[in-house]
């Protein structure tokens, strides 16, 4: 036996992704909160451009996602990986980075967003600046997990860390392939997928991330800190290890169920569903793992709110993972896409799961940083209830909302038409669940400041213990290595790094032979499709920057009750030119891939100035600012030329053309609006007018006569 | 439908890497013991000696 080492534990980076936790998820619910009322009350944006719905969902989104949970992953693999593998992290410095860095990019996020700077792709929107500094912050933080792992003086890597590899692994795919785009300035790119190709790349994204960012980090802390709380080794530690293969190997097939009756092949679709219904045998597999580890243990489930708040993240995780394989049974979703169900869905699994899990370890682990007792176990309780409250006063309204409006959509009466023709009546119809949503909402935030409060007071009243020492022998690698210490590792550090650059220049070089190859659309081209005019391609890019996409859906599916409310159904052919693709996952108000040609000019106009005045009772805000704020035609050329690479059919030397174009059009649609008694002054030069030409221009290119002009 | 492929071979590449990483996890005896590790867990605590609020070592 090799002698005893001492070391200490990080203590005070631990501490750090803890706090970032606890500040994010109140930022990220009172986003959240804001956008719910606005649903109810549209005045709650204050009539600011930057705090409209579309614009602060995806800031909320993120915010969710990325600053509340991905802090908390962070926080719990930093607690976890040292103690696991007995060893401090591989570089302090590393830690410093990856904390400032992580907490810099949410700061440019929360900047960016609400200033319309966004790709519009759900859970990608970060411009590309952005992007590579994700990139970037993830591969410091993969260089600091290897290599602690790698000096670990623990032989056995336990099943959680191999949770956290898949996760890191799967992440770093994920996000290089989803956000492949060409700039045009410092905060605009075009993707190099269009259309059919770009939501299928966006939902494999979108799904995976689900899945390794919101799910399998989560596990591993899971099999880590439930059996630390309840102080009894997992019920099986056999059954974690298929639970992990399991899941990582069936999760990835699943991302086609998120675009099931699209355009999207068939086959595809099918693939999609079974791999989802398979995905729910691992699933229950870690949440029965983790509820039998409390066998015997449930008295203690009574007196600790520590394992409370882990008891209903587990139930919720069940229950998610229940109901996401039902959701990806085509019958089931034809119902349930579109609709607040999905929005029910995503919040059991993140208040419930992610939620409850973050703050039973945030009340584990205070403590323990600050070396004495919780403030208050009273408030920990009080906060659980509140969380368990909140979750089923959010969700059960939402699930009815989902329910109720999707039935009304497909209502058909006698007289063989729609019942509720009208859209609005549906949406008026579910508003006082969305109040109600309000209130769960205003419950569940309300715990979670009752935990920040006990979590400073617990801090106040002790001191950080900042390093830990710990004492373990070194390990005995077998072969080659045998017998060499740790510190070995960091000695060859160069060759450690060496082929950590190998991987990240070889992922380079794919990123940039793979997307020339695959350029070439392989769609079915419907002759009359035609590129987007430079003025529409304008009003396309004011659609993307007030997010209207998280509202409307652009994607009429080939069901009777939405080819009679919207027309024809959409085809994979009509998106060639659809670059980023903005088929939208929500139909809070209705799909708009028809609406060209629907109303005419000043009717826009007017709605978009004031939505109630076209359709009493919309909760639809009004965007002023766009009959103020003139046409940016500054980076129309490069757009352009940027579409030209990628093989769209504009002609030679047309970006030198395309702003005299795009005054032309803007001239002929300025005039028609005079026509019909708006009178402002240097009206074709306003931003309403390539967003009118844009939302004409949608689906028209396969109706008989075409409505409007087009290039050439 | 080129990128439905090209995900697919992305999907069987990221999934092969799975699958070497569990032939490496097996051969290497990491399932050697299935009881243990989860008992490990319980008392790593024991070995903390003492607790001090600077390191002395890198």
């Amino acid at each position: 036996m090799t002698q005893s080492e001492t070391f200490y534990y990080d203590n005070k980076i631990v501490r750090d992704f803890g706090v970032a936790t606890a500040l994010w998820c109140v930022v990220a619910f009172t986003v959240g909160l804001i956008a719910a009322l606005q649903l109810v009350w549209p005045a709650a944006n204050l009539s600011l451009e930057y705090t409209t719905f579309g614009r602060l969902r995806p800031l909320h989104t993120n915010a969710a996602i990325f600053a509340f949970v991905g802090n908390g992953i962070f926080m719990g693999v930093y607690y976890s990986l040292q103690r696991l593998l007995k060893t401090r992290m591989y570089s302090d410095l590393l830690s410093k980075i990856h904390f400032w860095g992580w907490q810099l990019i949410i700061v440019a996020a929360a900047l960016t967003l609400p200033l319309g700077i966004t790709s519009s792709k759900e859970y990608a929107e970060l411009e590309w600046p952005i992007d590579i500094a994700i990139a970037l912050v993830w591969v410091v933080f993969g260089i600091n997990m290897f290599g602690t792992i790698l000096k670990r003086r623990e032989n056995h890597l336990y099943v959680a860390i191999w949770f956290y590899i898949a996760t890191w692994i799967t992440v770093t795919i994920l996000h290089i392939f989803n956000n492949l785009e060409i700039p045009v300035s410092a905060f605009k790119s075009i993707p190099v997928f269009a259309g059919v190709q770009d939501a299928l790349v966006q939902w494999w994204y979108g799904h995976n991330a689900v899945a390794f960012f919101l799910t399998t980090p989560y596990l591993g802390l899971m099999y880590y800190f439930l059996p630390k709380a309840a102080n009894r080794p997992v019920y099986s530690y056999k059954l974690s290890i298929i639970h992990f293969w399991a899941l990582i190997f069936i999760y990835i097939w699943a991302g086609p169920h998120h675009l099931l009756y699209t355009s999207l092949p068939g086959w595809a679709q099918a693939l999609g569903t079974v791999f989802s219904l398979m995905l729910i045998a691992p699933s229950w597999g870690g949440m029965l793992n983790g509820l039998l580890t409390l066998r015997g243990a449930w008295d203690k489930v009574r007196q600790d709110p520590v394992l409370k708040f882990m008891v209903v993240a587990i139930t919720a995780y069940g229950m998610a993972t229940l109901e996401g394989p039902l959701l990806s049974i085509k019958s089931v979703n034809a119902i349930s896409h579109y609709t607040d169900w999905t929005i029910a869905h995503v919040h059991v699994g993140t208040l419930g799961w992610n939620g409850m899990l973050t703050f039973g370890i945030l009340y584990w682990l205070w403590p323990r940083l600050y070396g004495n007792k919780l403030f208050s176990t009273k408030l920990a309780n009080l906060h659980f209830w509140l969380g368990t409250l909140g979750i089923i006063f959010y969700t059960v309204p939402i699930y009815w909302a989902g329910w109720t409006q999707s039935m009304m959509w497909k209502q058909f009466g006698a007289d063989g038409l729609l019942v509720y023709s009208n859209f609005l009546e549906t949406v008026t119809q579910i508003l006082p669940m969305y109040m109600l949503r309000v209130l769960g909402g205003t419950i569940y935030i309300t715990g979670a400041f009752v935990m920040v409060y006990n979590l400073i007071k617990t801090a106040r009243s002790g001191k950080l213990i900042a390093n830990v020492e710990a004492s373990a022998p070194a390990r005995a690698v077998a072969g080659s290595h045998k017998g060499e210490y740790w510190h070995k590792w960091i000695e060859r550090k160069p060759i450690t790094m060496l082929i950590a650059s190998a991987v990240v220049v070889a992922i380079g070089g794919l990123v940039e032979i793979f997307p020339m190859m695959l350029i070439d659309n392989n769609v079915p081209k419907i002759a009359s499709v035609k590129p987007y005019t430079p003025l529409e391609l304008e009003g396309r890019d004011i659609y993307i920057k007030e997010g209207c996409v998280g509202c409307h859906s652009q994607m009429v599916r080939p069901f009777r009750s939405e080819t009679e409310r919207y027309g024809e159904y959409s085809k994979s052919g009509e998106f060639i030119y659809d670059r980023p693709f903005l088929w939208g996952s929500k139909r809070t108000g209705p799909d708009l891939h028809r609406v060209g040609g629907k109303y005419p000019n000043s009717w826009h106009y007017n709605h978009m100035k004031d939505p109630e005045t076209m359709s009493p009772g919309s909760i639809m805000p009004p965007y002023p600012w766009l009959l103020k704020k003139e046409i940016n035609s500054d980076y129309t050329a490069a757009k352009i030329k940027v579409l030209q690479t990628l093989n769209t059919p504009y002609p030679n030397g047309y970006a030198d053309r395309a702003v005299a174009d795009l005054k032309l059009q803007a001239q002929g649609i300025a005039d028609d609006l005079r026509k019909n008694g708006v009178e402002v002054e240097g009206l074709e030069n306003k931003e309403i007018v390539a967003l009118i030409a844009y939302l004409q221009r949608l689906g028209t290119d396969i109706k008989p006569k075409a409505t409007v002009e087009r290039i050439q | 439908m080129k990128i439905i492929f090209f995900l697919i071979v992305l999907s069987l590449i990221t999934a092969t890497g799975f699958l070497l990483a569990f032939f490496w996890a097996v051969k290497s005896g990491q399932y050697e013991d299935d009881i243990t590790p989860s008992m490990r867990l319980m008392i790593e605590e024991d070995m903390i000696e003492k607790i001090e609020s600077k390191p002395n070592s890198k």
